[in-house]
């Protein structure tokens, strides 16, 4: 029906409104709660991330291409019901493989474009297998992938940690970092976009596909079907509930992994410890404000890349302490589980059968 | 060979000690059929806490302020999962996130960014007369920050609490069969927020622990997942007080390895130290889970609020 597609719309609208709005007043009371100027520092959350094309393109998009391979995994593990906590260290297999692959891989042998595919390939599959330990440990001993996806987290860490002080270290042996990838080897940029790259086409293929998959794929019901209901899933809908949990972990890690092989051909040319600013802690924010909606996820991954744009520029011009972007993440995402805990409640008092919103 | 052994005993007390404070919070919380992931902020909240609180007043404004700060993380988690009744799980995470973002954030404004090398008053060993002269175990034992025998005690007086106490066979009671519980009488709803109070106090109290009695400072992000290793812990123990402080003097053995094998003369890249305390985990939680039994309401989600 139009008339009521059209009030969802503006429904979306009004919403879209209100938690900008929430941004930039949340944003305005910490900067005044910590004793900073909010104009200076607003302008510069702005023009750091809105201001300029410059800035829209080679700052906010280039982080919001991260933030939507990672905020489409979160939402495909969690949609699932699995509580995948490690996009962080999914992300930084990817980036560690695609690395090793393209260091080790000598350029020549074979067309750069065949190299490219190839490591992006491998960052997917380092992801996915990252996340398959965890998947693997929930399978066949019960671990919650909760703890093991994080611990998971730190083990990435310092495996990167030793890589770029040990075999992958740069040939000089100076810097805790690998060598730079040749120029061959990097993703194209968008032209008249700065910084921006193609990376950007595959996250928004990714993210279309996986919201596709969500309302169209039989075996994306049976994931939303697995998250909303195990137990309904399996007995009614004749579900191997944990074989769909597992393959949405790995699918989730996949995600991921793409996104650290991106990050590294198109950003970085070269894997060091910081490599990723805590993108996949950040995704379950993206992924929680789009409704675990990977459509949506579009738009939350460029709030999202824009608020660290410009909490980079803050931290710049204006001296405040780029980490206040963590705390309003935090907000957020508060907003939304408590939002959300409070619509079940009403339709549950207003007397109608309790079912699960569309969108947990 | 007490060269190698005095210093591996005292380094393993200082990770524990830490570990099974936060721990023993969140087994309270566990046996009240709640998980907290929320627990790594309040150990962070709880160790910035200390550094406000000790360069305010000395060591015991530190301690107060750090069980305040985690008081207030717990405060949160309660507020969102018990009043609003949102989903532990991500409200545990948001708080986490939060904590970090909030001490970090306070960390540069109220110190600088810079913020290296600030003295604060840190918590004196105390030996305990007789106990502290004992061959090789003694100094390494019984000559610690008094927090530490704090530490020693939890774990026998929450086990006879647990036990032997009315209220706490009540908990059990809330986190084995809420509704049952209910029936019986008990305000469900207040004894989980009491649980996740002291949980987050608790908490608060082992990150105040690390500025205090171990760092004397404070860095960003220096919980480095203690939280998470906690809960891992209170899975290890099997949900039980005895097993919780075995578990974490595991964990503190793992992490002091690095140290008796300095000793040694032992070489490996220091990264495989480092991570053998998160390796240890999923190994212990995988060898752990299939043979405990958790709260038969552990995680699940809250009755609608009537």
């Amino acid at each position: 029906m139009p008339h009521s597609r059209s009030r969802r719309l503006l429904g979306e609208i009004a919403l879209a409104v209100v938690v900008l709005a929430a941004i930039a007043l949340s944003s305005a009371l910490l900067l005044l709660a910590g004793g900073y100027q909010v104009g200076a520092g607003l302008r510069a959350l702005w023009l750091g991330s809105f201001g300029s094309w410059y800035a829209f393109t080679s700052s906010t998009l280039v982080r919001a291409i991260p933030l939507m391979f990672t905020g489409c995994a979160v939402s495909v593990a969690f949609r699932a019901g699995v509580f995948n906590i490690g996009a962080e260290g999914q992300f930084l297999s990817g980036a560690a493989a695609a690395t090793a692959l393209v260091l080790a891989l000598p350029l020549g042998r074979l067309p750069a474009p065949v190299l490219i595919v190839s490591a992006l390939l491998v960052a997917t599959a380092a992801g996915a297998a990252w996340a398959a330990i965890a998947a693997l440990i929930r399978a066949r001993f019960g671990v919650l992938e909760v703890i093991s996806t994080i611990m998971l987290n730190f083990v990435a860490l310092y495996a990167v940690s030793y890589l770029v002080r040990g075999p992958l270290q740069e040939p000089t042996r100076v810097y805790p970092q690998s060598a730079t990838i040749v120029d061959a080897l990097h993703l194209p940029r968008i032209p008249g976009a700065g910084r921006l790259h193609v990376g950007l086409v595959i996250a928004v293929l990714s993210t279309v596909l996986a919201g596709w998959f969500f309302r169209r794929a039989a075996a994306g019901f049976r994931l939303i079907a697995v998250g909303e209901s195990p137990s309904a899933a399996a007995s009614a809908g004749g579900i191997d509930v944990p074989r769909t949990m597992a393959r949405a972990l790995m699918a989730s890690g996949g995600l991921a992994g793409l996104a650290g092989g991106v990050e590294v051909l198109g950003i970085t040319f070269a894997l060091y410890e910081n490599i990723s600013p805590g993108y996949g802690y950040t995704a379950i924010a993206v992924a929680l404000l789009a409704g675990l909606d990977p459509w949506r996820v579009l738009l939350t991954s460029m709030l999202f890349g824009a608020l660290e744009a410009g909490a980079g520029a803050m931290q710049r011009d204006a001296g405040v302490p780029s980490s206040l972007v963590s705390v309003i993440e935090a907000l957020l995402i508060l907003a939304v589980v408590v939002g959300r805990a409070a619509r079940v409640r009403r339709i549950s008092a207003s007397g109608m059968p309790l079912a699960s919103p569309p969108d947990a | 060979m007490t060269d190698v052994i005095a210093p591996f005993l005292a380094a393993t007390i200082r990770t524990a000690v830490p570990l099974a404070l936060a721990a023993m919070g969140e087994l309270l919380v566990e046996r009240a059929g709640l998980i907290n992931i929320g627990l790594e902020g309040a150990i962070l909240a709880g160790a910035f806490g200390a550094l406000v609180g000790a360069s305010a007043g000395g060591v015991a404004a530190g301690f107060v302020a750090a069980l305040v700060a985690g008081l207030l993380v717990g405060a949160l988690f309660a507020l969102c999962v018990i009043v609003m009744r949102a989903d532990q799980i991500i409200a545990g995470t948001a708080l986490t996130l939060l904590s970090v973002g909030a001490t970090g954030t306070l960390y540069r404004t109220l110190f600088g960014s810079s913020g290296a090398a600030l003295g604060i008053p840190t918590s004196a060993p105390f030996s305990i007369p007789g106990l502290s002269a004992l061959p090789v175990v003694g100094a390494a034992l019984f000559s610690q920050p008094p927090i530490t025998y704090l530490a020693y005690l939890l774990g026998p007086v929450l086990a006879w609490w647990l036990s032997r106490t009315h209220a706490g066979l009540a908990l059990r009671a809330v986190g084995e069969r809420p509704e049952a519980a209910e029936a019986a009488g008990i305000n469900v709803d207040r004894m989980r927020t009491a649980a996740i109070l002291t949980g987050g106090a608790l908490g608060g109290i082992a990150g105040g622990t690390l500025v205090l009695a171990q760092a004397g400072t404070f860095a960003e992000g220096m919980s480095a997942g203690r939280g998470f290793i906690a809960i891992a812990i209170v899975v290890l123990g099997r949900w039980t007080p005895l097993g919780v402080a075995g578990g974490a003097l595991l964990f503190g053995a793992a992490s002091a390895l690095q140290f008796a094998f300095q000793a040694m003369g032992w070489r490996a890249p220091y990264q495989l130290f480092l991570v053998a305390p998160y390796l240890l985990t999923l190994t212990a939680l995988a060898g752990a889970v299939g043979r405990a039994r958790a709260p038969a309401a552990l995680g699940k989600a809250l009755e609608p609020r009537r």
